[in-house]
């Protein structure tokens, strides 16, 4: 290719043309080391996508069995979690919210914490109101369901004589509670107002989340149900709200509060975003990355010492050719910078490879995600199955290899100052 | 002699040879205080798990494992236990307890808790409450309505120390029970979830309100050594041949914390056998310098009449001080930092509720593992031998010849 050998040549000066022919004077060493640097790009690459991979499971998952992106609720309520903090005129803040931009859905719930009797036993739990309609659209509580029905869309409440209301009930309370699909509960709790809450319910649907703590102690009900029970009269506890994705989280958030504010409904309603909702969650995930960022700091340092004795021996082997240069006329400068040509081209070589191969392994995984099904149990508490696809962006195919290419140059500063010290003629005694 | 020539031999390039030490050196800092700080972690993980009222070797009436209701009960636990302390080893403690779910409630709010009912006497060694209370007093023998319960407790329920607390719970008749309790006393635990969770009243207490006679519904076994559940619970298993107990271990009752014990074990493996790789790349490029600078050398000890076989020894040999002088300083290195952190534990309560989302406490101690330090060091240096093959095996195969026209 003559033609684009002619169009470069102009741009690459006589030291960048020594260094890479420099380079190239011992294969198998320049060999050893770009396959160095470019083991530490790709094991980086691969490690930092596999984290953030399974972060955005983590939090997906949380949203999607509990908070949602974001809830509106009374002031109050979520650090006491007492039935009498309420949303008192739920439906004009939901309006107003299912209205916005970026919004995907909105759906309200009500929890009360009751008694759940079978005939054979007794336990505590959460009970959750729920919107039959909208819940499905914001949570995964539908896909869940492992034997019976999800709540019907229109249930008829109230009349001596019609059937008992539905009532979804976690896997783990249902084995606790001994109670199939068909069979009946009742609950008792206190309302809203002080008095016995008290009704019969038939278990239509039963779920499963994975989740043990999920599992064990709530139970789902249609919100009607829920209001008429608990004397709750129209208000709720939480409008849930999801969004397109997790990067608009803050831009509804903001208008959410501007505009809310501005409602008659909407006075002593605060937004909360998943980021409040479970603090630990962010929390867990800093931990994370912050031991994930000590760990591959350490290996980078560990791959910048081995080698740095390929950086100091192209400079010790080659003291006499130094000297002749130097007596030739090369100046010290001339040399340091013809070193840090070498040793950079070394790492971009190194470098490059290392992305485009962290990447294409990397994106392979992503493709068919990684099966993680022999420790499940463990993903699960954390709120993952099965498989983990590892996320790759900008940032992860970027930032490891960024911290190689800083302390790889770093280190070969050290052999290429050795070279200002030296004298021409000590130089070209030496053997 | 021959050790006496490779250690000269590795002090001819003193730089170089101090240079890929540094790396070997570095490395197995890494792996081994880091691995100590994740095994800090874990082992606190496990502490915490097992304090929990777990036990190392849990003895359950059958079916309660499954169904935690008081209708399933050991009604001759002093019995058994005097049976299975002819085998334990002294030093082991037991405790007998009462725990079923119930449901705590006073005038403003109510939510779901584990009624234990323990003798606080026993339970010392055994699970955190053993430990005492933070504020108030301890329940005591003679307490009829006293009540502990932990701190995040009180602040959820908006109450203190003197007030009253009614518990309501599934008696043996499978009628519900309720009974008044006077808050005595107030504990702290590791995760603010336990401390919402267990409530603590006298044994005789709970048993009068469930209508249990003297039945209890679990044996709860502290060992001297959490690794010899297995074989202890194994033995407890063919000498009671009771159908109507169960014999857990923690293991058994913590699956989540088995399976990622099991998951950190394989990620360990494949961090040190990573920082390996990061290392191998230098050490093969060294012993690859040092070999060819000396090619003529070779090559004359050939014309001697040296056997190849010999020439790959001396140089494995030379390789093999680098790594082990170097795995030596590492192995000092790490125990030193270990060490001086050990002593006060590394506080990183800026993250606690992090922490508390893994079920760790935020304090963590690291430790040392003699099984992690083998395989860092085995990993090291049998690994590193097997690289320096290559060049070894360039340098024997070199003939007079060659090496005669070798530059």
């Amino acid at each position: 290719m003559p033609m684009a050998h002619s169009h470069v040549r102009p741009k690459i000066t006589l030291d960048m043309k020594m260094a890479w022919r420099n380079v190239w004077r011992n294969p198998r060493r320049t060999w050893l080391t770009v396959s160095a640097i470019c083991f530490a790009c790709v094991v980086l690459i691969f490690m930092l996508s596999f984290q953030f991979g399974s972060y955005e499971t983590m939090i997906n998952s949380s949203i999607k069995i509990n908070t949602g992106h974001l809830q509106v609720l009374a002031r109050g309520y979520f650090d006491e979690k007492s039935i009498r903090k309420v949303v008192e005129n739920p439906d004009p803040v939901k309006e107003l919210i299912a209205g916005m931009d970026l919004v995907e859905a909105v759906t309200v719930r009500a929890n009360a914490f009751s008694l759940v009797s079978s005939q054979k036993r007794t336990y505590g739990a959460m009970v959750v109101g729920v919107d039959p309609v909208l819940e499905p659209r914001v949570s995964r509580l539908k896909e869940l369901i492992r034997s019976g029905e999800f709540l019907p869309d229109t249930p008829e409440s109230g009349g001596p004589d019609a059937e008992p209301d539905p009532a979804l009930v976690g896997a783990l309370l249902a084995r606790n509670l001994k109670v199939r699909v068909g069979d009946e509960l009742t609950v008792l709790g206190q309302g809203r107002d002080g008095s016995v809450a008290a009704a019969i319910l038939t278990v239509c649907g039963i779920y499963e989340s994975g989740m043990d703590e999920f599992d064990r102690n709530t139970l789902h009900i249609p919100i009607k149900t829920f209001q008429s029970v608990y004397s709750m009269g129209p208000a709720v506890h939480e409008i849930i709200v999801n969004v397109n994705s997790l990067t608009d989280v803050p831009a509804v958030k903001k208008n959410i509060i501007n505009r809310v504010n501005h409602l008659p409904a909407g006075e002593g309603l605060v937004v909360m975003d998943w980021d409040e909702l479970v603090p630990g969650l962010t929390q867990s995930i800093r931990i994370d990355l912050v031991m994930g960022m000590i760990f591959w700091l350490l290996l980078v340092i560990v791959v910048a010492f081995s080698i740095l004795n390929t950086f100091l021996m192209a400079v010790f082997e080659r003291t006499r050719e130094f000297g002749v240069m130097m007596a030739i006329g090369t100046t010290p400068q001339r040399l340091v910078k013809l070193l840090l040509y070498e040793s950079g081209l070394m790492t971009v070589v190194g470098v490059c490879m290392g992305i485009v191969i962290g990447c294409g392994v990397t994106w392979v995984f992503q493709v068919y995600g990684i099966d993680m099904s022999g420790s499940s149990e463990i993903l699960e508490q954390y709120g993952m199955s099965g498989r983990i696809y590892p996320r790759l962006s900008p940032v992860t195919a970027l930032a490891g290899p960024l911290l190689v290419w800083i302390i790889t140059l770093a280190v070969a500063l050290y052999p290429a100052l050795k070279i200002k010290g030296m004298k021409p003629v000590e130089a070209m005694t030496h053997i | 002699m021959e050790f006496q020539l490779a250690w000269r031999n590795i002090w001819r390039n003193p730089r170089r040879t101090v240079i890929i030490m540094i790396a070997v050196i570095i490395g197995l800092w890494t792996m081994i205080s880091l691995t100590a700080l994740s095994r800090g972690m874990v082992n606190d993980m496990i502490e915490n798990g097992i304090a929990t009222l777990t036990g190392d070797i849990k003895i359950y009436p059958a079916g309660y494992h499954d169904d935690p209701s008081v209708a399933y009960r050991i009604g001759d636990a002093d019995q058994i236990v005097s049976g299975i302390k002819k085998i334990l080893p002294a030093g082991t403690r037991y405790a007998r307890r009462i725990k079923v779910n119930a449901v705590a409630s006073n005038a403003r709010h109510s939510g779901g808790v584990t009624l234990a009912g323990i003798d606080p006497e026993m339970e010392k060694g055994v699970s955190f409450i053993g430990n005492g209370v933070a504020d108030g007093r301890m329940i005591a023998e003679t307490d009829k309505n006293a009540i502990v319960v932990g701190q995040a407790l009180l602040e959820k329920f908006d109450t203190r120390i003197g007030h009253k607390l009614i518990l309501m719970a599934q008696g043996a008749d499978n009628e519900i029970t309720s009974r008044a309790f006077q808050i005595i006393g107030v504990y702290r635990a590791k995760l603010t979830s336990t401390e919402k969770q267990y409530v603590f009243v006298n044994l005789s207490a709970a048993r009068k309100m469930l209508g249990v006679g003297t039945d209890i519904s679990e044996i709860s076994i502290s060992l001297t050594s959490h690794d010899e559940a297995e074989p202890f619970a194994r033995e407890i298993r063919e000498l009671l041949e009771d159908p109507d107990i169960e014999i857990y271990t923690w293991k058994d009752l913590l699956p989540m914390l088995k399976a990622y014990l099991d998951i950190f074990d394989g990620f360990i493996v494949l961090w040190f056998l990573v920082v390996f790789a990061a290392m191998a790349f230098g050490i093969i490029n060294t012993m690859l310098m040092a070999v060819y600078e000396r090619m003529r050398e070779f090559g004359l000890l050939k014309a001697l009449g040296m056997k190849p076989s010999l020439i790959l020894r001396s140089v494995l040999l030379e390789s093999g001080m680098l790594l082990v002088i170097g795995a030596l300083a590492g192995n000092l290195l790490a125990a030193g930092s270990v060490a001086m952190v050990a002593a006060k534990g590394i506080d990183l309560s800026a993250l606690a509720t992090g922490f508390e989302y893994f079920g760790m406490s935020s304090v963590i101690y690291p430790e040392i593992v003699t099984k992690d330090v083998v395989l860092a060091n085995a990993v090291v240096v049998i690994l590193g031998l097997a690289v320096s093959a290559y060049p070894a095996a360039k340098a024997s195969r070199i003939t007079p010849v060659e090496a005669m026209a070798h530059v």
